[in-house]
């Protein structure tokens, strides 16, 4: 019996090496590893550019994780991540890292496409997210509660939100809170009476983006400068940027990679 | 071996008491490290103005987690309230009316409900019971009621377990004096076996409101994570354990040091309920 | 006015008899809904393929590697501190303050809920250690949180070994360790390896102390020291981003299937254990 137990263990054993052991052993020796953090709205777009990256450079590997712009940051400045991301500005004491603009992201307003609305005022949106508003008749539809939803504290879009739709009004504590894009995009998507906001590139048409002061949030508004809610996507490096680093920032910032950004309806500096 | 067996039987004996001493050292340094990144934040703000507090802005300077211990509570007493007839009524079924077949099959199968995760009891509330409450009752669905459902759940296998081994555990003599004496079934059940083992049902609901309190991934997918306490049971509302987990991730400086203390007011909540659990209402095993 | 205590016996009957079925019902509908809305999308390539797109397209095997490396490494530490715990409280001590003060904290810890120990694993390891978002972080914290049951069910099968067992041994002039190894633990071993498969249900079906330890990134750790997903992790992303349905509920499935049946084992073994001295 003990036996027998003792040969599970060395099974055991023996699948863990070779699971664990032997590929380090074997991706060592030429492995261009680079660590990427931050934004959880930075991150999808990342690990697209990631994906396609690596198909013409085999021998790298992009570790890209979430957590959150200043995660991304604090790690950038710890030296744990070789590049933070970071979908708002830096703050001053942040200051001293060096910054890359990769893009521009729109932030839209979006609600179920049961809703009728299509147009919104920013003052209205404000007042929503507010808590001045809060039935959908106040805004001409049906006498029934806005189950409006919005991001966590700390998150880079509501940062922004905060700052170029609130401008200074505080969102309302009885307001849903979501920690993603997805999941505000998912709970809009299910309720037709919901209300929140995402980042344009992940809009689809399971959502419905409102204009807001009679703009359609685009590409092409954003470009024109008449869409407003518009934040940038950076990434942060502490100091210079080794080889390999440099080598994925050119490319993401090359025609090909900003076309990727494009095709994801992010705003990049190609046409 | 030549080695003396004398000392191998010391030497092993030491290796066992480091080993069962590990145990404590894990405790030790969870409490040590939960506190020490917790308590600082108590002692700058004020311990009046986090427990009692009604705002969360951290990254202003708000760290009130007052509506969360609240939710947490209204949550964990929505659960008992689904959770502990159906469980005790099964329990109950289980150890008096069932044959020992129907227990054999019975048993694992309401024990396999506590090893579905809770991320799929969570999808499945948004999935089913988030439509099914907004359709047909009102309100977003992502609410106090739609928690206390899937929490309801969540916490049965916990109820069950325990109340019918301390169900179990009742002698027969009780229920063939009760017999005797021409109870009905229902009658020696509800005033003799229960009652005797009123002190194992008792902790199987506390031990199902510690479950239902730390509950997290399920809780933040339904319960909508508003920052206000409910004044239905359709409204959102945010627990303290979904507190953390929604802003972790993010948080740096007193933000962070604020999750913390959430973390130290939710410790000190479940060693409370497990303590009164396990050692306050004695325990028959 | 009375009503007959006969009929209220039968009736209260039918109502446990139906909340019993009603309960098993709930988790047979759990079963079923993933099943019926997986089952499509799960094959070969969804096994092991790699995923693309975010996990929108391709199949979850980094998810199930990690998986299963979590799992298996947490066991292969947390195995030999809890049965050599439970060892000590059943073989070498008496019941004492001692005693008491370890079964206290044992308590506590399967107490402790899984969020408390990713803030934990989150504090200690990742940042305090320097370990970042890696296997070995949630490995860590894992074992932690597997300990109590591995501890308690390891106890509960060896208290359940027949003493005359031991006496038998001892007579024969065995040391204690001998006996321990010898006649002990083979005797215990279903009982152990419950707690172990519990264990390990416990160790794949975890998110909240996962995430914050071990990461979330979607690809197969090569070293102890990469960040990782594990299933369940990738089905919450999955699911709650609303990045794929479809392939959230092959995820669903695959981790429900094997849960499921890793507790089916555990209760088997169960049997066995207690049917082999009763």
């Amino acid at each position: 019996m003990v036996r027998r137990f003792g040969i599970i263990a060395v099974a055991i054993a023996t699948l863990l090496i070779s699971c664990s052991g032997k590929p380090a052993d074997r991706t060592k020796k030429d492995k261009h590893t680079i660590t990427i953090a931050g934004s959880t709205s930075v991150m999808p777009f990342t690990e697209k550019l990631a994906e396609h990256f690596m198909i013409d450079n085999r021998k790298f590997v992009i570790d890209v994780q979430g957590g959150g712009s200043t995660a991304g940051i604090q790690a950038c400045l710890n030296n744990t991540v070789s590049i933070g991301m970071s979908s708002r500005e830096l703050k001053e004491e942040e200051k001293m890292l060096n910054t890359i603009i990769i893009c521009y992201d729109g932030i839209t307003i979006v609600v179920n496409p049961k809703n009728p609305l299509k147009a919104l005022t920013l003052q209205q949106a404000s007042k929503i997210f507010s808590g001045e508003i809060t039935n959908w008749d106040q805004l001409g539809w049906i006498n029934r509660k806005i189950d409006a939803v919005t991001r966590e504290e700390g998150s880079g879009t509501r940062g922004s939100f905060e700052e170029l739709v609130m401008k200074g009004n505080e969102i309302d504590d009885g307001i849903m809170v979501q920690d993603s894009n997805g999941s505000v995009k998912e709970v809009v998507a299910t309720d037709p009476y919901a209300i929140g906001y995402i980042s344009l590139g992940l809009a689809d048409q399971r959502v419905r983006p409102l204009t807001i002061n009679g703009v359609i949030p685009s590409i092409r508004s954003i470009k024109a400068g008449r869409y407003k809610i518009v934040r940038p996507f950076i990434y942060v490096t502490n100091g210079e940027l080794d080889a390999d680093g440099r080598k994925f920032v050119n490319f993401v910032l090359s025609k090909d990679g900003q076309n990727i950004l494009k095709k994801e309806g992010l705003v990049g500096f190609y046409d | 071996m030549t080695k003396n067996p004398a000392k191998k039987e010391q030497f092993v004996k030491l290796v066992l008491v480091a080993f069962a001493l590990s145990s404590l050292l894990f405790l030790f340094l969870i409490f040590i490290f939960i506190l020490f990144e917790g308590l600082p934040l108590f002692h700058k703000v004020g311990l009046k103005n986090i427990i009692v507090g009604s705002k969360w802005a951290p990254t202003k300077g708000f760290f009130g987690i007052y509506p969360m211990i609240v939710s947490s509570f209204l949550v964990t007493f929505g659960a008992l309230v689904i959770g502990a007839p159906m469980g005790l009524s099964c329990a109950i079924y289980l150890s008096e009316y069932s044959g020992k077949k129907m227990k054999m099959f019975l048993k694992p199968a309401l024990e396999l409900l506590a090893g579905i995760p809770s991320v799929v009891y969570g999808f499945l509330g948004v999935i089913y019971i988030v439509p099914l409450i907004r359709n047909y009752i009102g309100g977003s669905g992502f609410s106090l009621l739609a928690t206390s459902i899937i929490l309801g759940i969540m916490i049965l296998p916990t109820i069950i377990s325990i109340s019918f081994d301390s169900l179990m555990s009742v002698p027969k003599t009780y229920r063939e004096g009760s017999f005797a004496m021409g109870a009905t079934k229902w009658q020696t059940i509800y005033k003799v076996v229960i009652p005797a083992a009123r002190s194992g049902i008792l902790a199987s609901f506390i031990l199902g409101m510690g479950r239902a309190i730390g509950e997290t991934m399920a809780v933040i997918m339904i319960a909508g994570n508003a920052l206000r306490i409910p004044t239905s049971i359709l409204d959102p509302l945010r627990t303290l354990t979904g507190n953390i987990a929604l802003e972790l991730a993010y948080a740096t400086g007193d933000h962070r040091l604020g999750l913390f203390s959430t973390g130290v007011v939710l410790l000190v909540i479940i060693m409370i309920l497990n303590y009164v659990a396990n050692f306050g209402i004695k325990r028959k095993m | 006015m009375r009503i007959n205590p006969r009929f209220t016996n039968k009736f209260v009957q039918l109502g446990l008899n139906f909340q019993a079925f009603f309960t098993v019902g709930i988790l047979v509908i759990i079963v079923a809904i993933i099943c019926f809305k997986g089952f499509p999308y799960v094959n070969f390539e969804f096994i092991f393929a790699y995923p693309e797109d975010m996990g929108r397209l391709g199949g979850i095997f980094p998810s199930i590697a990690g998986t299963i490396l979590l799992a298996l490494l947490s066991i292969l530490l947390a195995t030999p501190l809890g049965v050599g715990t439970a060892i000590f409280l059943t073989e070498y001590t008496k019941e004492s303050v001692f005693t008491k003060i370890i079964r206290f904290g044992v308590e506590s810890l399967a107490g402790i809920p899984s969020i408390l120990y990713g803030l934990f694993g989150f504090i200690f390891f990742v940042i305090k250690l320097k370990m970042g978002w890696s296997l070995l972080a949630g490995v860590l914290t894992i074992t932690i949180m597997i300990l109590p049951t591995i501890i308690r069910t390891s106890e509960e099968a060896i208290k359940a070994v027949p003493r005359n067992l031991r006496i038998v041994s001892y007579s024969l002039s065995a040391t204690k360790w001998e006996t321990v190894t010898k006649v002990v633990l083979p005797s215990a071993i279903p009982g152990i390896l419950t707690g172990i498969m519990l264990s390990v249900g416990r160790a794949v079906g975890e998110t909240a102390a996962v995430i914050f330890t071990m990461g979330s990134s979607l690809r197969l750790p090569t070293s102890l020291m990469d960040s990782g997903r594990t299933m369940a992790v990738h089905f919450y992303i999955l699911a709650r981003e609303g990045i794929s349905m479809e392939k959230a509920y092959g995820t669903a499935l695959v981790l429900v299937v094997s849960i499921l049946l890793i507790n089916v084992v555990a209760y088997y073994l169960m049997n066995k254990a207690i049917s082999k001295y009763s």
